[in-house]
């Protein structure tokens, strides 16, 4: 398939496939994980007076209905910051909330508690957990700063930008190396934080890779290309 | 006839050139009035508005002398974003007999709860420079902010100074508000300019508008005249011309340097300085076309071509601000065609002929603005605020619909899906009466008021130093890396990283220099009228006699080797070379829409498997090659190019977005300013981008989308004029098959540097960089 990527982590038979749309899949596994989809992060701000459009929630479950469809997994980990607040949860309109439902009744469905929705969120289904772990990988929302085993976390929306043809293009990003695997956010309302910036910077302090989001595939650049392309 | 006016009871404009004591002739009926009131005074008396707050200072002092010798106890006081916060408390409580301000610091006045009493004994609002206020949107807020003083007030006369324009019904009709009409009043023509094309010895360049091959001829220039101002059409060619200048420099002449990106105190030391006398020349950029008059500038030098005749005259009119002698201007072509576009503009100015401005419908997103403001004076009807608001005149059109859909976005957000009921920003009251829903909420507005959106900016700072040297758009920064030298700020700088948000440079070794071009700024619009007049030379060889000789035999050789288009066809010519296939278009419409028909047409191409790989576009042709050659142009000019052609790439263009971003500002959707910002400096808006990704797939027709295609068509996209000139040509399109390229189309091909790859560009470039690793892993890449 000419839109996956492998990277691999701890064990290098482990295939760890990085999907276009952000998600990454663990096909020994039948894994799919998402990091930081921020729901209901519009209508955080429509609380505090800014009332930009509520469609955010629904453009972040149809892409994540979409990729759900093409891998059917049978377990997904939403890897923490799956809600912009602790009570976005109360603020879904019904249909997404019935989709969501759909999803955690149909995947083995864990919501990984992140720093903005540090408690489950209510009548959704899934389990929540604080990690998980599985086959000597963890997955949570916030890396470590030391990590000895394979790690798999959101929290920090990495974006690269690369230089070709005389022009720079900026787009969210997979980074990876031997031990750990940082996943781009995956919600609509998300931006990103560029890879040079020391808090991503300084947990790849050796080499990596970049697996920026294309349009249907995602393309691996590294390090030296990022720095070259940089301010 | 001020005065008559005034006694008539009648609104004016007056249009006169600068320098024939205009302002002074907009007080005098104020000044008059006031004297027969005596002590019956009743709070503010005349409100002056001004684009510029350096003008309002200016006019203020300039207004002591006739008080003094009228024996007048009035006050005059400013109010601009400058003015201390108690002064401007005290000026709300006890308002002066005249406050002279901006338009922005109008609209924050007309905020507040008192605004119907500090304006209610107001008689007359005095609009200075209208001519650069009215077709901008500026001049929307500024328009609808007037239509509520005529309410607030009772009946007070509206007085427009103006320079020459081509369409005074415009401003006339701007002005008429109340039920009051205004009246013309034409002030006497000074007398004419004395402008000259400067052409130095020498070859006269192909291609490039810098115009540094005169450089030598205009440093003697600048000697001979005392005191210079010379324009140019960007900030990166300021820079260039103000080094080549200072490289010529062995006299020591004290020649400075002014644009929008430096910074402030910069640019108010060099304005101090020429005031004071203390200045040979300034290099300066449209940050200069209005402004203080400075009585010693004996000079003004365009460097470039003019682009449009009202801006050229404008500029001309800041040399010799005495109504008696003509101002001195030279104009000094940067390539050949300028040389016909300067022609172009001295037989305008000779003819007396301007530049027509089409006017456009008042813009939703200034409408969203205003209306939060008057919800912030207080509760009102909807009716009411829609009957006054159509008295504007650029919302003179407006529909009912278009008002309750901007009514609807400022209370709700205005979507279809009813999800923020609960946190509305307006409520309707049983009463029928629109209230704010809370305080905060007018805080916020009063903070972010205004229609002027900057680009993001960065900082530039030398390594080690804290003072700032000004800033670049972000965007320019983004293409920059360590190592690289540019120029900026009158220095030659190296690019040594950003910190933060700063960028970071160190100076360049002498001798060191730039490698990479400056950044752009604003490219100015080419006017229909200069670009018809330009193809009215080409198209008739009898007027040629006059051109100097490397331009006339440049157009004989073109006439022989293909042929010159006729004033109403449109000539194209094909011809392969190395390899590829070679299409260009003598369209004259200027660089925005060359931009806007190279992708329509290039999608077409697309479609018909023609190949297009890049384009190249000045503000007189445009140049699209491919790997076919086109046997057929007429199929590729046809008006339906505007439409589907025209919707897929508009959805996708990242013009729109940047378009979406300043009306979203505008509007209220994304905020500036926000309270307490400052103080965490934590980000508080979500990305324009992504807002308008999500609000065009759920919402396409939600009304700042709506405003945003509007704005578009009229601007960047310049579709508008893009359309007439379709249809225009129907039929009359010449197409000239060469074996090579025509001398007419050397310019253009001189300037293909970058190419740019229609259609998917940003994945190309994405998978460029991917398969650059590829090729490396695999020992393919050059090393």
């Amino acid at each position: 398939m000419r839109y996956v990527q492998g990277l691999s982590i701890n064990n290098p038979h482990q295939r760890l496939i990085a999907d276009h749309s952000g998600a990454l899949v663990w096909p020994d596994e039948n894994l799919l994980v998402i990091a930081d989809l921020h729901l209901e992060k519009g209508s955080s701000f429509a609380r505090k007076g800014s009332i930009v459009p509520p469609y955010d929630s629904r453009a972040t479950i149809e892409r994540l209905a979409e990729v759900l469809k093409r891998w059917s997994p049978d377990r997904v980990i939403s890897l923490g910051d799956s809600f912009h607040d602790s009570d976005g949860s109360a603020r879904l309109s019904a249909a997404d909330r019935q989709q969501i439902r759909d999803f955690t009744t149909r995947y083995d469905w864990i919501w990984v508690s992140g720093n903005h929705d540090p408690s489950p969120p209510s009548g959704l289904g899934g389990r929540s957990e604080p990690e998980v772990s599985i086959d000597r990988i963890v997955f949570r929302h916030l890396p470590s700063e030391q990590t000895e085993q394979g790690e798999i976390a959101g929290h920090l929306h990495p974006k690269a930008r690369v230089m070709a043809r005389g022009r720079k293009v900026s787009r969210p990003c997979f980074v990876s190396d031997q031990r750990r695997v940082l996943l781009p956010a995956f919600g609509a309302y998300t931006g990103g934080l560029n890879v040079l910036d020391p808090a991503v910077a300084t947990l790849f302090p050796d080499d990596y890779r970049a697996y920026l989001l294309g349009g249907d595939r995602v393309h691996m650049v590294a390090r030296h290309q990022i720095e070259r392309a940089a301010h | 006839m001020m005065l008559e006016k005034a006694e008539a009871g009648c609104s004016a404009l007056l249009i006169a050139p600068t320098g024939g004591g205009k302002t002074l002739a907009g007080f005098l009926p104020s000044l008059v009035d006031l004297d027969g009131r005596g002590d019956a005074r009743n709070g503010l008396h005349t409100l002056y508005i001004s684009p510029l707050k350096a003008l309002t200072t200016d006019i203020a002092r300039n207004l002591q002398t006739p008080i003094e010798e009228m024996g007048l106890d009035l006050r005059v006081e400013t109010r601009t974003g400058d003015t201390p916060q108690n002064r401007r408390q005290r000026q709300r409580i006890n308002p002066p007999d005249m406050l002279l301000t901006t338009p922005e610091s109008l609209a924050l006045l007309l905020s507040y709860p008192d605004a119907a009493k500090i304006f209610d004994g107001l008689c007359t609002v005095i609009i200075d420079e209208l001519h650069a206020l009215a077709g901008a949107k500026r001049g929307q807020l500024l328009a609808l902010g007037l239509a509520r003083l005529a309410n607030l007030a009772k009946a007070p006369r509206f007085v427009g100074l103006s320079a020459t324009v081509e369409d005074p019904d415009e401003l006339l009709s701007f002005l008429s508000l109340g039920g009051r009409k205004a009246e013309l009043v034409q002030g006497a023509a000074g007398p004419e300019p004395d402008v000259s094309v400067l052409l130095p010895e020498g070859r006269l360049p192909w291609s490039g508008h810098y115009g540094t091959y005169a450089a030598p001829s205009l440093y003697q220039t600048i000697k001979s005249a005392d005191t210079t101002l010379v324009f140019v059409n960007t900030r990166a060619q300021a820079e260039v011309m103000f080094r080549e200048l200072w490289r010529l420099n062995e006299d020591n002449l004290p020649i400075a340097l002014h644009h929008g990106s430096l910074a402030v105190e910069q640019r108010r030391r060099v304005e101090t300085a020429m005031a004071a006398g203390n200045l040979k020349a300034i290099i300066c950029t449209s940050s200069l076309d209005l402004g203080i008059d400075w009585g010693d500038v004996d000079l003004v030098i365009q460097i470039g071509a003019p682009k449009g005749v009202s801006r050229i005259l404008q500029r001309i009119g800041r040399a010799n601000h005495r109504f008696d002698q003509p101002s001195r201007a030279l104009l000094v072509p940067g390539n050949r065609f300028e040389v016909l576009e300067c022609r172009a503009a001295m037989d305008a100015i000779r003819e007396e002929t301007l530049d027509g401005v089409p006017p456009h419908p008042g813009g939703l997103d200034v409408l969203a603005q205003h209306i939060t403001g008057v919800a912030c004076t207080g509760p009102f009807e909807a009716d009411a605020l829609y009957d006054e608001v159509i008295t504007a005149h650029p919302y003179r059109d407006l529909s009912r619909d278009d008002f309750d859909d901007v009514l609807e976005f400022v209370a709700t957000g205005g979507y279809a899906l009813k999800a923020y009921d609960r946190y509305r920003r307006l409520r309707k009251d049983d009463d029928g009466q629109w209230r704010l829903t809370h305080p905060k909420l007018a805080q916020r507005y009063r903070m972010n008021i205004g229609t002027i959106v900057d680009a993001p900016m960065v900082k530039v700072r030398l390594k080690g130093r804290r003072q700032s040297l000004g800033e670049v758009e972000e965007w320019f920064v983004q293409w920059l890396t360590p190592g690289d030298v540019f120029q900026f700020a009158g220095r030659t700088l190296v690019f040594q990283g950003m910190r933060e948000t700063t960028v970071e440079v160190t100076m360049a070794p002498p001798g060191k220099e730039p490698s990479v071009p400056s950044y752009m700024g604003t490219r100015m619009p080419f006017t229909t009228h200069l670009s018809s007049r330009v193809r009215g030379y080409l198209a008739d060889p009898a007027s040629w006699h006059d051109l100097p000789d490397q331009v006339l035999e440049w157009l004989e050789a073109q006439k022989d080797l293909s042929s010159m288009p006729a004033a109403d066809e449109l000539l194209i010519e094909t011809f392969p070379r190395r390899g590829k296939f070679y299409m260009v278009v003598y369209a004259f419409v200027g660089w925005n829409a060359h931009q806007t028909l190279a992708m329509l047409v290039t999608k077409r191409m697309e479609r018909l498997g023609l190949k297009p790989i890049g384009f190249n576009a000045s503000d007189y042709i445009l140049c699209i090659w491919g790997l076919e050659p086109v046997e057929d142009p007429t199929a590729l000019f046809e008006v339906d190019i505007l439409g589907e052609e025209l919707e897929d790439w508009m959805a996708d263009s990242s013009l729109l977005k940047r378009t979406f971003r300043n009306v979203a500002v505008v509007a209220g959707l994304i905020e500036r300013r926000h309270p307490g910002q400052e103080k965490t400096g934590r980000q508080v808006t979500i990305n324009s981008d992504l807002i308008y990704d999500v609000l065009r797939k759920y919402q396409h027709d939600h009304v700042l989308l709506r405003a945003t295609y509007a704005e578009a068509s009229v601007g960047l996209l310049d579709v508008k004029r893009l359309a007439a000139f379709l249809t225009s040509v129907q039929g009359r399109i010449r197409h000239e098959k060469l074996e090579k390229l025509s001398p007419l189309a050397l310019p253009v091909m001189l300037e293909i540097g970058k190419e740019v790859v229609p259609g998917e560009a940003d994945e190309a470039v994405l998978a460029a960089a991917a398969d650059e690793l590829i090729d490396e892993a695999y020992g393919l890449a050059a090393t």
